[in-house]
């Protein structure tokens, strides 16, 4: 079965299939910012956990829309699904009291204003070019449904390094945990 | 495709019936069967055979007050019972109930269900934490490192199935074991492959058990020891969608377990299949999960994780090693 490909329509109305696909897809870029937001501002790590897999949830619509369903569902399953929860996990670990963070106080009064300067320079920087690129237009990917005979395929052919990186990189995780193990409680 | 807006709609409504009836009427099938094990009748004054007992319950959450006590953190206390709801019921969009009727074959299904699965659990996590109670912290913790531990043998037997059939769209595995029962992954009769497959079924089974956080493996809510896990400070409907959550959990686990190994709608003669085969099947998987709650006593936590880690991973490890080598062989 073919997804649903998504042709842009010049002045779609609200209520036809590419208005509500428009809606969703604000929807999760909402999404993406206000979990964000919610990660960076809360006072509470387990309220920072929180909106940081609300933000993995909605980055997972944007590949989504990306026409990377695969990916989208790796995101869920591995970024909300594994590491919110573990990260979530060692803080009720560490702090079972709901504590809050104790405020940096000797913070310069400069932080703020920099920081938001500096992300304006991105925003714009990214934006100018962003706009000035001449974009060429691909056809749909090849994979846009997600077969998994496809995603097979380049793994093991033109994106075997990376592939291999993985097992390394869990290869390196297993010997760590060994390493933290044999250590025992002392 | 016709991308007609009714589709969706009717299917929204069709998932959101299907998925209320069954979260209220489960409650009622397992107090009658609870009752039925100990000997008592269970519910029979509110209507015929106690049929009525499911509104009855719905008015008496809806109507109670919504407690938020002090020292809870109020957002995420709210907000988890939700979160509980939500995969439970989006799983069903790529359910297959028979060959017409599913709201979306996509090519991804199996993968879909598993990453909002992982998203229940957070339900879980946050619920239990932001309650601020031990018990409450203390179960949820349990939940987490029990869900995470089963998850890996399940994906695992559900890897062995992809590899059979090829596909991680549900509606395909399903149409690759239509025409009797010996076309069944579970007695799959083609390449060597029955020689093993009912390992894997069990496998699958008692994960989904775990996963769904029943007993002999309910041990987020043991109540001699967690008071009520964590959901011991939620009352009315925060109470209310747990619980509607962790029957649809059953529910979304009995439709995946029938199309990845009891052939979907297919009739076992290969006669009339069709969506009645399907809940056939579904609601005698249901049964014997609550068979299995009223008959077994609770484990212990470390014997639940020995089981994972010990027991099932290398089981399913190697049922994944003969599954490719005999798909190598034929």
């Amino acid at each position: 079965m073919q997804p649903l490909v998504f042709s842009p329509t010049p002045n779609p109305t609200l209520f036809s299939v590419e208005g509500i696909v428009g809606i969703i897809f604000l929807l999760t870029v909402a999404l993406v910012i206000f979990g964000a937001l919610v990660a960076v501002n809360s006072h509470r790590l387990v309220r920072a956990v929180s909106g940081l897999a609300i933000c993995f949830t909605g980055l997972a619509g944007v590949y989504y829309f990306l026409l990377s369903p695969f990916l989208a569902m790796m995101q869920l399953l591995i970024y909300v699904g594994a590491v919110s929860i573990l990260i979530a996990f060692g803080i009720m670990m560490s702090t079972p009291e709901q504590q809050d963070l104790p405020g940096n106080k000797h913070i310069s009064k400069l932080a703020g204003p920099l920081g938001c300067s500096v992300g304006a320079l991105f925003f714009a920087g990214f934006s100018v070019l962003g706009l000035n690129t001449q974009w060429q237009v691909f056809p749909r990917p090849e994979n846009a449904s997600g077969d998994i005979e496809a995603v097979g395929k380049v793994l093991l052919t033109t994106h075997s390094m990376v592939f291999e990186l993985i097992s390394i990189v869990l290869l390196l995780a297993i010997i760590g945990a060994l390493v933290l193990a044999r250590r025992g409680r002392n | 495709m016709e991308t007609s807006i009714w589709r969706p709609i009717l299917y929204l409504v069709g998932i959101m019936a299907f998925a209320g009836l069954n979260a209220a009427y489960l409650g009622w099938c397992e107090r009658k069967g609870a009752g039925r094990i100990q000997r008592r009748p269970g519910p029979k004054e509110v209507g015929f055979a106690g049929l009525l007992q499911p509104l009855a319950d719905g008015i008496k959450l809806m109507t109670k007050q919504l407690m938020v006590p002090q020292g809870v953190d109020g957002i995420i206390f709210r907000v988890a019972p939700v979160i509980a709801m939500i995969p439970a019921i989006t799983s069903m969009v790529v359910i297959p109930f028979s060959g017409n009727i599913q709201a979306r074959a996509m090519e991804l299904s199996v993968l879909l269900i598993f990453a909002l699965a992982s998203l229940g659990m957070m339900a879980v996590l946050l619920g239990g934490w932001a309650s601020g109670n031990k018990y409450a912290i203390i179960s949820s913790a349990r939940a987490v490192s029990q869900n995470l531990a089963y998850e890996i043998p399940m994906l695992l037997t559900v890897i062995s199935i992809v590899m059979i059939s090829g596909s991680m769209n549900l509606r395909d595995i399903a149409i690759d074991q239509q025409g009797g029962f010996w076309h069944w992954n579970i007695f799959r009769f083609e390449n060597g492959h029955f020689l093993y497959m009912w390992i894997g079924f069990i496998i699958f089974f008692i994960c989904s058990l775990a996963e769904t956080n029943r007993a002999p493996f309910d041990m987020a809510e043991a109540e001699s020891e967690l008071v009520a896990g964590y959901m011991t400070e939620y009352g009315s409907m925060g109470f209310g969608l747990f619980m509607m959550g962790e029957y649809l959990n059953i529910v979304v686990g009995a439709c995946l377990t029938a199309t990845l190994f009891l052939g979907g709608w297919d009739c076992p003669f290969g006669l009339t299949p069709g969506v009645w085969w399907f809940l056939l099947k579904i609601y005698v998987l249901i049964f014997t999960v609550i068979w299995v709650r009223w008959t077994y006593p609770r484990t212990q936590i470390y014997r639940l994780l020995n089981l994972s880690w010990k027991i099932l991973i290398p089981f399913s490890l190697v049922n994944v090693l003969v599954t490719a080598a005999l798909i190598k062989v034929f």
